[in-house]
């Protein structure tokens, strides 16, 4: 004999729901709340804070650099990982693994030892500088500038572009490309015609992934860059930590948070699956 | 614009096509992929301008790799393979101008089927209004009517390769090559579809090459079945020529039910024995290929077996053998008896009316046929 629940309560398994709530809710859905509170300025309802942001003449600044920063780096992940996803399509499982491997190494080592890692190896005069210089590149400084934090942060970032891509390109049916050239298309336009299209799902959610996730790196920047070029979440961390702004920093992070989300948004509706950003950031985790 | 896919110009006054495409000629192609034997075994075939050409075969058989290495998907490891008279052997794929349709459709899914048919009209440089007729026109052809603006997913199995054949004879192509193009669709969509396709085939009149595993499919489409087995053909001819006249066991085999018996290496001119059985052979029934010395089996069609009780029922003349009634098979418009026959107790094949019921399992038998409707072939 079975012992009949009440319309109202909720189904049993719910309860095992109970402690990711309470987690997420106490670390991440308190906090949030707290700076947006602040924000406003904690009960007073006031936007000062926001408008401050738009007339300090820093702000914007260093939004529009760490957007035009992301962006490089979103690009030069773009360029670099659609072949190297497009090779994981074609090899064997064996190869597959040891591709996926070494696009994973960067989540596999500390974000400090990553960081000095490359520091060392931009260094002027260091390894990377002498190699370049060995192709007549001899005046290119990467320590201390944007184009050495592009570089630090394109390889931490490599998998997000690759694993979506991954997964987009290992959807499409290569018969596609046969049926393409048997109809007229040269390979290049075939590839271009069908198979390229066919990927934009991935390469939106590769590309909204690596973009939001550049827009909020704190260390590499900091470690590498100039602190004449900072970005974004150093103004945060300098809010918080060095002018205890806790009401103005709550206003950027509120102010960045939007931003991000509607590109999201934006992707969304661009043809990107979310379903393949969310099983991508949970696989890789989001550590820097 | 020459051959358009306009009817008049493509079938004679009598419906008949006219025999426009190309003549595909292969000429000892070799396909080897490095493995334990080629893929393709030095085929040579000819296909004539305007023929419906089926590849039969098991797969493995080689019948796809041919068929790659004709649409130039494949490269040859050695051989000719001539559009009429131009060597395309190492032609592109893009440039041989053969319409291509696969088991799986592979429609553009991210193209109307407007967008779809429009491809290879768009890859050639066609001026649009031209492209709008010829869609409309082609969309006609295949029954698809108004369905211009739909995707490919929001179609049916059946429409979708419909839309693939529009998309692959919308271009006048040389020839239309389908890769088992009904493979995926069930059995009643099948029978439509082979209609559909055999009657695009007289309106359209271009050289066709189908492939399939399916004897039935073959025999009931094709001007000529090309039977390939191990990389090879067994076997070309008229599906009746292939039916009637197998040259080897394993063409008996593939096209039909047939009772075999083995013959091992007597000679097959005259009377032959087998067991302690001693048969009439009517030399026109002997294949060319078991002529020549070596094993050669006797196969006799379930349709040509008639069955009595004992031998004094025999028909003079005839051969017979005795048997046991193992199954009892209803096909609706008949009966197959499955008996096991002489000592060895092999397995027989004999047709009776759907309305006899004079046979039980286990009973004795005498199974009995006409020397002329035997075939002697090269086991």
């Amino acid at each position: 004999m079975m012992t009949s629940r009440p319309r109202w309560l909720p189904h049993p398994g719910w309860l095992l729901l109970i402690p990711a709530v309470a987690l997420l809710g106490g670390i991440l859905g308190v906090p949030l709340w707290q700076s947006f509170w602040r924000s406003i300025g904690s009960g007073d309802w006031t936007l000062e804070h926001y408008s401050a942001l738009f007339t300090d003449g820093v702000t914007l600044k260093v939004l529009a650099r760490t957007g035009q920063a992301a962006a490089v780096v979103t690009i030069v992940t773009l360029l670099l990982g659609y072949p190297y996803a497009y090779l994981m399509t074609r090899v064997g499982p064996l190869w597959r693994s040891v591709l996926v491997v070494m696009v994973l190494m960067p989540f596999w080592t500390s974000a400090l030892a990553r960081n000095f890692g490359w520091l060392i190896l931009l260094y002027d005069n260091g390894l990377v500088q002498r190699f370049i210089a060995l192709f007549g590149f001899d005046d290119v400084v990467l320590y201390g500038t944007a184009q050495g934090v592009t570089l630090a942060m394109s390889q931490v970032l490599l998998p997000f572009m690759v694993l979506p891509l991954f997964s987009a390109l290992g959807g499409i049916d290569r018969r596609l490309l046969l049926a393409a050239r048997s109809l007229g298309s040269p390979p290049l336009v075939a590839f271009w015609k069908v198979y390229f299209p066919l990927s934009r799902g991935g390469v939106v959610a590769g590309c909204i992934l690596t973009f939001t996730l550049a827009c909020g790196f704190y260390v590499t920047p900091a470690l590498i860059g100039s602190p004449r070029e900072s970005l974004i979440a150093q103004l945060l961390g300098q809010r918080t930590t060095q002018l205890l702004d806790f009401a103005g920093a709550g206003a950027l992070g509120t102010l960045v948070l939007v931003v991000t989300l509607v590109l999201v948004w934006w992707a969304n509706r661009m043809g990107g699956s979310m379903a393949t950003i969310g099983a991508v950031a949970g696989q890789t985790g989001t550590r820097r | 614009m020459t051959i358009g896919i306009s009817r008049s110009s493509s079938t004679g006054p009598a419906g008949e096509p006219t025999g426009k495409g190309a003549q595909i000629r292969l000429e000892s192609i070799t396909k080897d992929f490095g493995l334990a034997h080629p893929a393709v075994d030095n085929v040579t075939l000819t296909i004539e301008p305007g023929e419906f050409m089926t590849f039969l075969g098991p797969s493995g058989s080689g019948k796809t790799t041919t068929l790659n290495l004709i649409a130039g998907f494949e490269s040859l490891t050695s051989g000719t393979i001539r559009l009429d008279s131009q060597d395309v052997s190492t032609l592109p794929a893009h440039k041989r101008n053969l319409g291509m349709v696969f088991q799986n459709y592979a429609l553009f899914p991210h193209m109307t089927v407007a967008g779809n048919i429009a491809y290879p009209l768009r890859e050639r440089r066609v001026p649009k209004p031209e492209i709008e007729r010829r869609v409309a026109e082609v969309l006609e052809l295949v029954q698809l009517q108004g369905r211009d603006k739909h995707y490919p997913s929001q179609l049916s199995g059946g429409q979708q390769q419909r839309v693939a054949l529009a998309r692959a004879i919308v271009f006048n192509p040389r020839a239309l090559l389908l890769d088992e193009p009904l493979g995926a669709l069930d059995r009643n969509l099948r029978a439509a579809l082979q209609l559909e396709i055999r009657r695009i085939h007289r309106e359209v009149g271009t050289t066709l090459v189908f492939v399939t595993h399916d004897q039935e499919e073959a025999m009931n489409l094709s001007d000529r079945i090309a039977l390939f087995h191990d990389g090879r053909i067994e076997q070309v001819g008229s599906p009746e020529n292939l039916y009637a006249e197998p040259e080897t066991l394993f063409t008996a085999r593939f096209l039909g039910d047939s009772t075999v018996f083995a013959l091992g290496d007597q000679p097959v001119t005259g009377p032959v024995t087998w067991e302690d059985e001693r048969w009439a052979v009517d030399s026109g029934t002997v294949a060319q290929r078991a002529r020549s010395g070596g094993p050669t089996a006797l196969v006799v069609r379930p349709e040509s077996v008639g069955i009595v009780r004992d031998r004094a029922q025999v028909p003079s003349g005839a051969n017979s053998v005795r048997a046991r009634v193992r199954d009892i098979e209803y096909m609706g418009a008949y009966r197959t008896l499955l008996l096991a026959v002489g000592q060895e107790g092999i397995t027989g094949r004999a047709r009776i009316p759907a309305a006899d019921k004079n046979y039980a399992l286990g009973d004795e038998v005498v199974a009995w046929w006409h020397p002329d409707a035997q075939r002697i072939v090269a086991a």
